[in-house]
């Protein structure tokens, strides 16, 4: 077990198309996390940039692009690109920076503007590049493969159609709620099922969108919280960024096979599940201590495996415990209570971010009407990419 | 003029007709399979290391899921912008002895009603695209007519 680190401050721009760039969006959340900190940025020793691929350079090189924004003033400074996984990666590296002694405190910034339609390569012919063969070769956009994990889960579990509409209905709901969410109107699931098919069998409500947004978050080490004044913080217990295991059998985004199991048996866990657990593992918790949790809702069908690889219920279970209303408000353990991808749409380095803001609120108790009573321990989770695992705990 | 018919990507197919088979690469000191092939080290972390030798995969295999894509991908994808859009099938296949799951497209006029996971599919040849001389050529996955 590590020490813990303290969220200070937590800051958003909402999540929409507002036709602006990147830099924008990030600057104003990370004034926000500021300003909610309490702190002026001349007080902030590091900035960890989550890297956008818009712009030329990795999103400017994100960090100093935010630095030069909030107007130079030394810090060190810090840029990473995990694709949707990035935001977590900027978190683990301001915690490590802040435990390793070389930053007191430390602002993390992800931000994007994203482009309108099917998320696609960066242009450019690159045969040896897996991203760029499954769309040339196959076009296999990401909605693609959410339709296959959501047709092998009606196939294994009996999930239906009716229950990824059940996740849209739970997560609109609650993200008419947040005043940073995109899409700020509940829905039926009439209106789900009423949605055009995208990727069999699911519709284009089952799939997120894609969004400009950004989010930041001020961290410091539990001493600096003190001496600023900051006597119970809320506190990152854990980050998990592992990767996959050898032979991973679950296909993935990007790749077109699998590992081969021929020669090794397949690990006991999935790699989703291993993100969860090595989170839980750090933190010393299970998910019986749980208040809520965010995770990666990039569809419906998604959102409930993820219930089952973070322990919320059994292999299978997801969409029982969907139906009991154990994720919605005032069930046993709230899922996505600040409507997740599907009230939001991706800005991708910003949302492993704003899941991290979300817990923040929500473990002070200022969520609003969004609040989990008694909120004490959250999680997040997501995936980037080619095999970044993502997992926050956060307690207060 | 005749098309040329050239694999839309290098060393991950062989022959037409009969013979049509993807081809992988093996390890000769784990026997691990690789597919798409690597040809340069062995990717299990246990194993030492041996050479990486092409080997055939198997050509029939059982459906471990499939979709469809009701909308024009984006490019790299190559379509022609001036038709309507026709949907095409694509199907998640997992082969026993290679214990893998390869995805690939179905073969035209196969669509997701004509499905169930579990049915058995064999790896047919197919065409991806033509252009003026050219035309790429692909695998596609095509039912057996044995159910699942």
């Amino acid at each position: 077990m590590t020490d813990d680190v303290a969220v200070l401050g937590a800051g958003m721009h909402p999540w929409g198309k507002w036709g602006r760039g990147f830099v924008a969006y990030g600057t104003a959340a990370a004034r926000a996390a500021l300003a909610d900190a309490g702190l002026d940025w001349r007080d902030i020793g590091s900035v960890v940039g989550a890297d956008t691929v818009r712009g030329g350079y990795p999103g400017h090189v994100a960090g100093a692009t935010f630095a030069k924004a909030l107007g130079w003033q030394g810090a060190r400074v810090t840029s990473v690109y995990a694709a949707c996984a990035s935001g977590a990666q900027a978190i683990a590296a301001a915690r490590a920076q802040i435990l390793a002694g070389l930053a007191d405190v430390v602002l993390v910034v992800g931000a994007d503007a994203a482009p309108k339609g099917f998320f696609r390569p960066a242009g450019g012919d690159r045969p040896d590049d897996p991203d760029w063969l499954r769309f040339r070769l196959l076009g296999a956009t990401n909605p693609a493969y959410f339709g296959l994990y959501a047709r092998r889960r009606m196939a294994v579990h009996g999930d239906t159609p009716e229950d990824f509409a059940l996740v849209k209905v739970k997560n609109a709901a609650l993200g008419a709620l947040n005043p940073y969410a995109r899409y700020r109107k509940r829905v039926t699931a009439e209106e789900v099922a009423a949605s055009a098919v995208v990727a069999d069998p699911l519709r284009l409500l089952d799939i997120c969108a894609t969004s400009d947004g950004g989010a930041a978050l001020v961290l410091s080490s539990l001493d600096f919280a003190q001496r600023h004044g900051a006597a119970r913080p809320v506190r990152i217990r854990a980050v998990s960024t592992v990767t996959p295991r050898f032979p991973n059998t679950v296909l993935d985004l990007p790749d077109i096979a699998t590992d081969s199991a021929v020669a090794v048996e397949p690990p006991q866990e999935t790699f989703r599940e291993s993100i969860a657990r090595a989170a839980y593992e750090e933190a010393g918790i299970g998910p019986e201590d749980l208040s809520l949790a965010e995770v990666y809702d990039l569809s419906t069908a998604l959102e409930l495996q993820w219930y089952e690889d973070l322990g919320l219920c059994g292999e299978g279970e997801g969409a029982k415990l969907l139906r009991e209303g154990a994720t919605a408000p005032g069930g046993r353990i709230p899922v996505n209570t600040s409507g997740g991808l599907a009230s939001f749409g991706e800005a991708v380095p910003a949302q492993a971010i704003a899941q991290v803001c979300e817990l923040t609120w929500q473990l002070r108790g200022t969520a609003g009407d969004r609040q989990v009573a008694g909120a004490r321990v959250g999680i997040t989770a997501n995936q980037g990419l080619f095999g970044h695992g993502s997992s926050v705990v956060a307690v207060r | 003029m005749p098309h040329t018919r050239k694999p839309a990507v290098a060393g991950w197919f062989a022959d037409e007709g009969d013979g049509f088979r993807l081809l992988g690469t093996r390890c000769t000191a784990c026997a691990s399979v690789f597919f798409p092939r690597e040809d340069t080290h062995c990717r299990n972390p246990h194993c030492t290391g041996g050479s990486l030798e092409e080997t055939p995969l198997s050509r029939k295999g059982r459906i471990w899921s499939y979709t469809d894509s009701r909308y024009r991908p984006p490019s790299p994808y190559v379509s022609n912008p001036e038709l309507p859009w026709e949907p095409f099938t694509l199907i998640a296949v997992e082969l026993a002895a290679e214990r893998i799951v390869v995805l690939g497209q179905a073969a035209p006029g196969v669509t997701v009603a004509d499905l169930t996971v579990g049915m058995e599919v064999e790896v047919v040849p197919g065409v991806l695209h033509e252009d003026a001389g050219t035309t790429w050529t692909t695998w596609h996955w095509r039912p057996t007519g044995v159910a699942a």
